[in-house]
């Protein structure tokens, strides 16, 4: 039995924890390797979701009733934790989404429109995923503005030079990863930030990969702008949080219309809600926020500190048995990076291997990633991907290069 | 000449004899190495195919009545999908293509390359080969149909 940590639950027991880690897939176990996809649920999080709507379900911020209230506050506690879980400042600079792409279309939408005129230009990277392009794309078509990207070094490292000099004075905001879904790389935030405040640019952050990976701390960052999705951190589908610092905020107008985001309504005029409720408008999913909060819960009882120490030891054994097979070219890796892999095997499709290793019950990603440009600056029509997370173990990745194994002899 | 329905159950026959995938997709992928080889020409982004994860050029022509498909792919079980719609569509009219039932597909254990994600090839395969039916069949029409001359 595989210890993760002395006086920790170990391997085999967290895993008892997610139901579906013992599903079969063509008559073998499912080895769940697309974390970086999506993450499995703990039954923490899974029993919360259902107690929600078994006990206390009611619409929000209303009722005078006992459930709504108590409804209400749980709400409004998982908010808090968030606020906490980013070190932010206070509960009203936290914004719940239904993801990291809504976060990044609230902003590209809200703050531009305020904030961004023709001529003007938008910063990000090459490394990005289509969430953190396509809205300021829009924006710029929108606006009349242009988007600059700092291009990479051959390794996949973003190219730090190339960041300082497009920090122009027509930039009114960088939007970068923290983490690339592709590679695994993780951008020197502390560095990018200063140097685009020396220009007085606010910056974007899509922490979507990061959260589940690594601690975040947006005062410590200073970000203008924070986001990520619940899904990615073992919390359920359709919930996101945007952290936002409230100067920013405040000045920003609010992006979609309807219940729960006024003040008072009226034909002639309308007036809106205060901080953090401007940006939430419609009944919230209650359910998923109380899903999200165990979801931290669960991860912080267990310790992130422990979790990455894990995952880099599976990283490490992964790249190990990788190397030993002859062709494998991989993409962006770096011993820092996070639990994240992409590699080709020469001469063989990865359509071709993605598709074998699903009938060995493993389940990998292949393809583009959402990030289609940064395939075409590697040259390549897509990857590989493994992608880890805190319930994986050395066997699962064992028996990933076994298959791979025989999944290459097929082919070549 | 055979039908499309005599030759899809061909095919079924031949799969059928394997029990295990693994036979499944070597055979598969021996079907995928005897397509017609596909002119140089036609691997240009007009003749690609919308919708695949990897990528797959697909020509038709029309020759006595008879459509005859080429094609190709830098994935191998792609190829090999597309040798399978190849046996059991070409040489045959525009009409009975596009009348033809592919349910053999479902059949010899193929289903996951059915599916709507953006992975698949399959589905745009089979659109983009009655697509191209379509065409000579309007073609063959004439001028005749006016209200089917746009495609």
């Amino acid at each position: 039995m595989e210890e993760m940590i002395h006086g920790l639950p170990d391997i085999a027991t967290i895993r008892k924890d997610f139901p579906i880690l013992k599903q079969y897939v063509h008559n073998k176990p499912l080895v769940y390797l697309d974390n970086a996809a999506t993450t499995q649920k703990p039954l923490a999080v899974l029993n919360a979701m259902q107690e929600y709507y078994q006990t206390i379900n009611s619409n929000i911020h209303r009722g005078v009733y006992s459930i709504s209230v108590e409804a209400t506050s749980r709400y409004e506690k998982a908010r808090d934790h968030i606020r906490d879980f980013l070190h932010a400042r206070e509960s009203a600079e936290i914004i719940f989404t239904r993801g990291t792409t809504e976060a990044i279309n609230l902003v590209a939408n809200s703050f531009s429109g305020k904030f961004i005129k023709k001529g003007d230009e938008i910063l990000i990277t090459a490394m990005e995923h289509h969430s953190n392009i396509v809205p300021w794309q829009m924006a710029c078509e929108r606006l009349g503005a242009s988007l600059k990207v700092v291009p990479l070094q051959s390794d996949g490292r973003l190219d730090m030079e190339a960041f300082k000099a497009l920090l122009g004075p027509k930039v009114r905001i960088a939007a970068f990863t923290h983490v690339s879904n592709v590679m695994g790389i993780i951008n020197p935030l502390g560095e990018m930030i200063a140097l685009a405040h020396e220009k007085d640019i606010p910056v974007m952050i899509d922490g979507a990969q990061a959260v589940a990976h690594i601690g975040v701390d947006v005062r410590a960052l200073d970000c203008d702008f924070y986001c990520f999705s619940g899904h990615k951190i073992y919390g359920p589908m359709g919930i996101g949080v945007l952290y936002g610092k409230r100067e920013l905020l405040d000045q920003m107008p609010p992006w979609q219309g309807g219940g729960e985001m006024i003040d008072q309504v009226s034909f002639e005029k309308t007036t809106y809600n205060e901080l953090p409720y401007k940006f939430e408008a419609g009944t919230p999913n209650v359910a998923e926020v109380i899903g999200l909060d165990l979801a931290l819960t669960y991860l912080q009882n267990i310790g992130l500190d422990n979790i990455s120490r894990h995952e880099h030891s599976l990283m490490a054994l992964l790249r190990k048995e990788l190397s030993a097979l002859d062709g494998i070219r991989f993409f962006g890796d770096h011993p820092g990076n996070t639990s994240v892999l992409s590699f080709l095997v020469d001469g063989i499709h990865a359509y071709d291997l993605g598709s074998v290793l699903d009938k060995f019950g493993i389940a990998v990603r292949t393809g583009h990633h959402c990030a289609q440009p940064l395939m075409g600056i590697l040259g390549i029509q897509g990857t590989i991907r493994v992608s880890l997370g805190l319930y994986n173990t050395k066997e699962e990745i064992i028996s990933f290069v076994e298959a791979l194994q025989k999944a290459i002899s097929i082919f070549k | 000449m055979n039908t499309i329905a005599e030759k899809a159950a061909q095919l079924e026959r031949d799969f059928t004899v394997f029990d295990d995938w693994m036979d499944r997709y070597n055979y598969l992928i021996e079907i995928g190495k005897t397509i017609p080889q596909l002119d140089e020409k036609y691997k240009t982004d007009a003749y690609l195919i919308k919708g695949c994860q990897s990528r797959v050029w697909l020509y038709a022509n029309l020759e006595e009545g008879l459509i005859h498909y080429t094609a190709d792919s830098d994935a191998v079980i792609t190829r090999g999908i597309a040798g399978l719609l190849i046996r059991v569509l070409s040489g045959n009219t525009p009409q009975e293509i596009l009348d033809a039932d592919l349910q053999f597909i479902e059949r010899i254990g193929l289903q996951e390359h059915l599916s709507p994600t953006r992975s698949n090839g399959l589905v745009s395969m089979i659109k983009q080969m009655k697509l191209f039916a379509l065409a000579y069949q309007t073609k063959l029409n004439g001028a005749a149909n006016k209200e089917n001359k746009h495609v």
